[in-house]
């Protein structure tokens, strides 16, 4: 049952790229543009996302203890501001800022198969493992499982 | 290239993300960062359930274009930058940014902030920042 919810979760957030105009690049990229011709967009998309999930993420912890279909509630608990956490985001800033592409409409757009896109998301892949296999060469426990 | 402005359907398409988000957390408990969720799927360090509950995330975002191809008969409107090389660069950054920062627009942007989570908000501020610093040099500086 929950990996038919894992399934129409994806899906219900991929039309949800679609509806709002982040599958498109472009539209991405005019929100950034802040001296060009601005597209405010992607902040009323952003909006109306912790609009829905603020009273839904804090309903769902205060009301159960676990999820419909699993054990527990899988919610990062750290607080600490690390180097890690500065840099990759700064790096993430500067790719998204050159492509327009982030990593969930870049997956919604793949089929699409723009040139562009082609080459975005095996590269995206490629920046992701690397991140994943130095993150364990860090680790204090390289063997430890991920949930 | 111009853009239109969309207060109303962007609106209802971020209610629609942030549906998706709360509906995986209710169901798997688990939050829809599509970096995290993306990367579990290759991580030497995943447990295969996770792998598959991630994968089945990940074949649901694949599928929305082409459903909507079907419903719609038409692809989804979208203008992709098409250098090669700056689409390399740009993809390896942000692939390699987002799970290094552990969490990209989706984990950290959405649902981090929703939860009060300072790392999350620190995370956000930052990624938007050089984001905007990004266009402005490459659109206003060099003239791209």
């Amino acid at each position: 049952m929950k990996q038919i919810f894992a399934l129409l979760s994806g899906l219900l957030f991929g039309f949800g790229l679609i509806v709002s105009g982040m599958s498109d690049p472009a539209k991405v990229l005019n929100f950034l543009d802040l001296f060009g011709a601005w597209d405010p967009s992607l902040a009323f998309v952003m909006g109306g996302a912790i609009l829905v999930t603020t009273p839904g993420f804090a309903w769902l912890t205060r009301s159960r203890s676990r999820p419909f279909f699993d054990r527990e509630f899988r919610i990062p608990t750290r607080s600490d501001l690390d180097p890690k956490l500065l840099t990759g985001a700064a790096i993430f800033g500067i790719g998204w800022g050159l492509g327009g592409f982030c990593p969930g409409p870049a997956l919604t757009a793949l089929p699409i198969a723009a040139t562009g896109t082609l080459i975005f998301v095996p590269f995206m892949l490629t920046g992701m493992w690397l991140a994943r296999h130095a993150g364990d060469l860090t680790r204090s426990n390289p063997k430890g499982t991920t949930r | 290239m111009e853009t239109e402005f969309t207060p109303w359907l962007s609106l209802f398409g971020g209610m629609m993300i942030g549906a998706a988000a709360v509906l995986l957390m209710a169901t798997n408990g688990r939050i829809a960062g599509i970096s995290g969720l993306t990367s579990r799927i290759f991580a030497r360090s995943t447990d295969g359930e996770a792998r598959g509950v991630s994968a089945l995330f990940v074949l649901g975002l694949l599928l929305a274009a082409p459903l909507w191809l079907i419903v719609s008969g038409e692809w989804p409107q979208q203008w992709v930058p098409s250098s090669p090389v700056l689409m390399a660069v740009a993809g390896l950054l942000v692939g390699f940014g987002a799970v290094f920062g552990n969490g990209c627009t989706s984990g950290h942007g959405v649902c981090g902030i929703s939860r009060g989570s300072m790392r999350s908000i620190v995370a956000t501020a930052t990624f938007m920042t050089t984001a905007f610093l990004t266009v402005l040099v490459v659109r206003h500086m060099f003239g791209g």
